[in-house]
């Protein structure tokens, strides 16, 4: 009882300790990322006590203090409880989200099985859309709360964008859902670990059947409506509307400073590394390593090759987090090469192709489907 | 009197914190305060709906009313900004004493202890309330009630759109 508690526990501890330290981590490389692309050198001055040999620990140690020490000021006419709880709104649901992506396949340990994702849900991506909904609140609450116009307006715009992406995302992983027949995220990441023959017509097995069963193999268009929907989640370039310097100042955070801008900056990178996860969740295998199985690998060309149980595992808790960080560094790339939309433009692409698209893919997703079961 | 078990003891939290959040929707003064209070509530009773192993239900719950309701709700309040509210009228006041009371009746000869059949507490399917179980039984055993909702919430879709559009 009390071994199993500690478990859960060390799990949900070791996530959570991650998705921050990556979210922390990001802020550094999109610092440097952005001076990479632009071709500058980017943040270079931070010096504890005129010392600045560790660049790298230098400006992540710089930065939060810096934040954490500034004023943080309360905008008089503004709402001052509810000014304060709204950057924990805004941060609580992008942790949350991680309880159920499984980073691992199980950890057998002695006699104990440790099954490597926080909780098991049988609702399991339900769960994550309740909470991405709930998402929306930080925004809008911060937004009233401070008495502001700009901010007002941002919180609008960054609310309606919000609930229109979640429509187009929710839908577009419907196709997902359907294939692997199931709401389960461990569940879908191991039905991506069998070959992609199962799921082929006969003429196409020889040339393809090799292929690991991947979602974005089987579900191409889905990927890119996600993956768009996503990034609209994060509100960044090019979806950063609600917080449209030119035209809002900074939109909803405009009245936050120092500790409290810094939960919202923290809550958008953790929402970066939600986005990543889930991408490589659903499209890209999880945890999964091409023709790695619990013992060892087993090419399709035969041959094989056994590995120790503890190898395996750190393979494959390695190839998740080599993924999430190719996804995080890939949302940076998009925000510093993409132009920003207008705001119509934004709706537009959301309830007037986005959505259709999805839509168009649930029904040859199932026509397909419903046509291939008798091969299968 | 009932040992205090682990369960037991969250439950308690839980409800303590939910009828404590639930009391502060009517009681606060401001509306946008008394609009997250709710949404307070409604997670809290998601989170009991957790710990009674029925999380298709917490996340529908969360996804459908904390998510979506409240979040409609919040924008009404926040674009008509009702910042005073209206003095009370003594009408409103008899009716919402003459339903509370009617509540609080129901809910004492719900909680009046008579004790159920022991057929009836017969204990659940491991299935019971996965969202397996909930998707066979809309698409089986109620797939025309289901269907005729659907088309329900369509015509409330378009009649909304349509209404829209002629103030426009």
């Amino acid at each position: 009882m009390i071994v199993e508690l500690g478990i859960i526990a060390a799990k949900a501890a070791l996530v959570l300790f991650m998705v921050l330290n990556l979210a922390g981590l990001l802020g550094w490389i999109e610092r440097k990322g952005s001076a990479l692309i632009q071709n500058r050198i980017g943040a270079n001055r931070a010096s504890i006590f005129g010392f600045a040999g560790l660049g790298l620990v230098n400006t992540l140690i710089a930065d939060p203090i810096k934040f954490l020490t500034k004023e943080d000021f309360i905008p008089p006419h503004g709402d001052k409880l509810l000014h304060t709880l709204a950057p924990c709104l805004a941060l609580f649901p992008a942790l949350v989200t991680f309880a159920v992506i499984p980073f691992g396949d199980i950890l057998i340990l002695g006699e104990r099985v440790i099954n490597l994702q926080v909780a098991n849900l049988n609702v399991g991506i339900l769960y994550i859309f309740a909470m991405a909904s709930l998402s929306v609140y930080g925004i809008v609450i911060g937004a009233w709360a401070s008495n502001n116009k700009f901010s007002l307006l941002g919180g609008v715009r960054g609310s309606a964008q919000m609930i229109s992406y979640e429509v187009a995302m929710g839908l577009s992983v419907m196709g997902i859902l359907m294939v692997y027949g199931t709401l389960e995220l461990q569940e879908i990441v191991r039905g991506q670990g069998a070959p992609l023959r199962d799921w082929l017509p006969a003429f196409l097995k020889p040339v393809l059947g090799w292929l690991p069963a991947w979602g974005i193999i089987l579900q191409p268009v889905a990927f890119l409506l996600f993956f768009t929907a996503a990034v609209a989640e994060t509100k960044r370039i090019p979806f950063d509307l609600p917080e449209g310097e030119s035209e809002l100042a900074a939109g909803y955070h405009v009245e936050y400073s120092g500790g409290k801008f810094l939960m919202f900056f923290a809550g958008e990178f953790a929402e970066i590394v939600t986005a990543a996860a889930l991408t490589t969740t659903l499209f890209f295998g999880g945890w999964q390593v091409p023709f790695l199985m619990r013992d060892g690998f087993y090419f399709p060309w035969g041959g094989s090759l056994l590995l120790p149980h503890l190898a395996v595992v750190v393979l494959q808790v390695g190839a998740f987090g080599l993924k999430v960080l190719f996804f995080c560094w890939l949302q940076i790339l998009l925000r510093w090469t993409l132009p920003r939309f207008r705001y119509d433009q934004v709706m537009r692409l959301g309830w007037k192709m986005l959505l259709p698209a999805a839509l168009a893919n649930v029904i040859v997703t199932a026509v397909l489907i419903v046509a291939f079961q008798e091969t299968r | 009197m009932k040992t205090m078990t682990v369960p037991l003891f969250f439950f308690f939290i839980l409800g303590g914190l939910s009828i404590a959040s639930s009391l502060m929707v009517v009681f606060q003064r401001n509306v946008v305060h008394s609009a997250m209070s709710l949404v307070a509530t409604l997670f809290l009773v998601a989170v009991l709906f957790l710990t009674l192993e029925a999380p298709m239900i917490a996340v529908l719950q969360i996804f459908v009313y904390a998510g979506a309701i409240m979040v409609l709700f919040l924008f009404l309040i926040m674009f008509l900004n009702p910042t005073v509210l209206e003095g009370r009228q003594p009408l409103w006041w008899g009716l919402g004493f003459v339903a509370a009371l009617l509540f609080a009746l129901e809910l004492v000869t719900l909680l009046s202890p008579t004790p159920l059949p022991e057929a009836r507490i017969a204990p659940a399917a491991d299935e019971f309330g996965s969202p397996q179980m909930l998707a066979h039984s809309l698409f089986n055993d109620f797939v025309l009630p289901f269907e005729v909702a659907s088309v329900l919430l369509l015509v409330a879709l378009i009649g909304a759109v349509v209404l829209a559009k002629r103030e426009g």
